[in-house]
């Protein structure tokens, strides 16, 4: 029995131990690439790491290519989208779970329907809208896009926060003479805190992802944000690998650091929309 | 007294009625910014682009725009490739949920026990999970390219191919490259949600089970399963809608080529209007998988209602 046990808990380090090199190795890879110099390459082949390290395609992608203007574009746009997504879904959440009123059950129905149809139907369409409004290739447009999309995850992110805050806490406030809104403002949202962070990030990570809006209503270098930068240099360049992927650690870096801003929220954030990514 | 109760009572009176307003509309103006940006940049795109479909839209033919009837339907029923990207879009699917779902159950089930560095641990095996797509896609690509990757050299170290090649550009192979990149960035979200599951149930009940003498297996059968049945069931069924519109790796890593063999209904629509620029006929094709994912999900409200009334 106890052979036995020893056995299986070998077993499930052994199983754990999969999992993350599994996860980590892809990762791995990039990072190697992106530190081994050009002239080593080729020549040495399939090694776990190079023999002579080097920064040089950090140093040519930050100081001789655009990539530091997408950088600046995708922070732009996936901050300010993650700002004003929390702030409106902040408000429609708290709607959800604390009013009971007429069409609250369409509102809902239309919300989780946005989540389930695919939002690809709407490419052409949306630039033909944004196109005579001067929305196209503009960070704006990318930001308004982006909120509309992310705003019925968010409300459903945001009002499960809210259901868990006990509701007599705002009617103790309202016995005292408060509006509604005043005890939202100044009662619930600053026990929210935490949650608001987790749903700014959750936000940020899917703003900073988005591909093909970006690259339907974005051309030119100006205002494309690092996904449409990334593969427009990976199909213009595509044999400066260790460029390319130096270009994809910066892009790791700052969807690194929300996950793990976000990370004690996973299990709300990802059954709030049941369907988000 | 009595000149301020009379005094009193219409202002009272007044305030209640303007707060009774204010209560009424409160809640609709809390959700009038959500709901306004709903309608205007994803219900009325949603109508405008269903006219489309019956119109003749060409992004740079200032002259199109006009009613074309069924015309693209028409073109579509004879179109051999939107059926090869309609089997491409069920193979990508069942494939990729499949292998989400079973690996990500065994690491769910992994995680729920208690070990050392369990929280480290949970923490870079869900990492893939914030990895944005589009790079996910790129670095599978590059992991598949016999010149920068190590993949086709280890599959060729084991006999596996005959030489180092990129299965990306192999017509039979290509779609298991975008299918194991959406394996690698899906288990985490599997995991994670099953995890939840799987922590919500009371732990004496497999004590209980312990002592009456089921074994491991009996208790994962007869206790874990049936606890996890209603999440697995509503996470898979959401996924599979998910993922069959999910489009990015596959545009990242392959553009629906070589010879459209890993072209999914998605990237088809995506393709038709971002490089052929035909928005109407990409609109038809998004009518009838719209159609197709509606049918979709009226099967698994039936099934829930059938399951319900069994039960």
């Amino acid at each position: 029995m106890n052979n036995y046990s020893t056995f299986g808990t070998a077993l499930h380090r052994l199983a754990i131990l999969c999992y993350v090199v599994f996860a980590l190795f892809p990762l791995f890879w990039l990072l190697k690439v992106s530190v081994t110099p050009n002239d080593l390459l080729y020549s040495e082949g399939v090694r776990m790491w190079p023999s002579r390290m080097s920064f040089e395609h950090f140093r040519f992608v930050l100081a001789h290519s655009a990539f530091p203007v997408f950088f600046r574009n995708s922070l732009i746009v996936a901050g300010a989208t993650a700002v004003i997504v929390t702030l409106l879904a902040s408000l429609s959440g708290y709607a959800l779970s604390r009013f009971t009123f007429r069409g609250k059950y369409w509102l809902v129905a239309l919300m989780l329907l946005t989540q389930m149809f695919p939002l690809v139907m709407l490419v052409a369409p949306i630039f033909k809208m944004l196109s005579p409004l001067g929305l196209t290739n503009s960070l704006t447009g990318l930001v308004v896009v982006y909120t509309a999309f992310n705003i019925p995850f968010a409300t459903f992110l945001m009002q499960s926060f809210f259901d868990g805050i006990p509701k007599e806490l705002e009617e103790a406030a309202k016995i005292d003479g408060a509006t509604q809104f005043m005890a939202f403002r100044q009662i619930v949202l600053p026990l929210t805190l935490p949650g608001i962070a987790a749903t700014l990030g959750f936000v940020f990570t899917a703003a900073w992802s988005e591909l093909l809006f970006a690259l339907m209503l974005i051309s030119g270098n100006s205002a494309a944000t690092f996904p449409v930068g990334l593969l427009t240099f990976v199909s213009k360049f595509s044999v400066d690998f260790g460029q390319m992927m130096a270009a994809g650690v910066l892009a790791l870096i700052p969807a690194c650091l929300f996950f793990l801003f976000i990370q004690r929220y996973l299990v709300q954030g990802l059954t709030a929309g049941a369907v988000k990514g | 007294m009595v000149f301020d109760a009379t005094a009193g009572f219409p202002e009272t009176r007044r305030r209640s009625l303007v707060d009774r307003i204010t209560r009424q509309a409160e809640p609709y103006l809390y959700t009038a910014p959500a709901l306004i940006l709903i309608v205007t940049i994803m219900l009325a795109p949603l109508v405008l682009g269903l006219s489309y479909a019956f119109r003749d839209v060409h992004l740079l033919n200032p002259f199109s725009g006009g009613y074309v009837g069924l015309d693209h339907f028409r073109t579509l029923y004879d179109d051999d490739n939107f059926y090869r990207a309609l089997r491409n879009t069920l193979w990508w699917t069942g494939a990729s949920v499949l292998l989400q779902f079973v690996f990500g159950l065994i690491l769910a089930l992994l995680l729920d026990r208690p070990f050392a560095g369990r929280a480290i641990a949970q923490a870079l095996v869900f990492l893939p999970w914030a990895v944005p797509t589009f790079l996910t896609g790129l670095n599978w690509a590059w992991l598949f390219n016999p010149v920068i990757g190590p993949l086709p050299h280890w599959l060729y170290a084991l006999g596996l191919m005959n030489e180092p090649a990129n299965i990306l550009s192999n017509p039979q192979l290509a779609m298991w490259g975008p299918i194991i990149a959406n394996v690698w960035w899906g288990i985490p979200f599997f995991a994670i949600t099953l995890l939840a599951a799987l922590q919500a149930i009371p732990r004496d009940l497999y004590e209980a089970a312990a002592i009456d003498g089921a074994g491991a297996f009996r208790r994962f059968t007869s206790i874990t399963l049936p606890f996890l049945a209603p999440t697995i069931a509503i996470t898979v069924l959401l996924r599979t809608v998910w993922i069959s519109n999910f489009a990015d790796l596959i545009i990242v890593m392959t553009s629906g080529g070589p010879a459209d063999r890993t072209q999914i209904v998605a990237s088809y629509i995506f393709t038709q209007a971002f490089r052929a620029l035909d928005f109407g006929y990409a609109s038809a094709i998004a009518l009838v998988l719209l159609v197709l994912l509606l049918a979709y999900s009226m099967l698994i409200v039936m099934l829930r209602q059938v399951l319900m009334d069994r039960a």
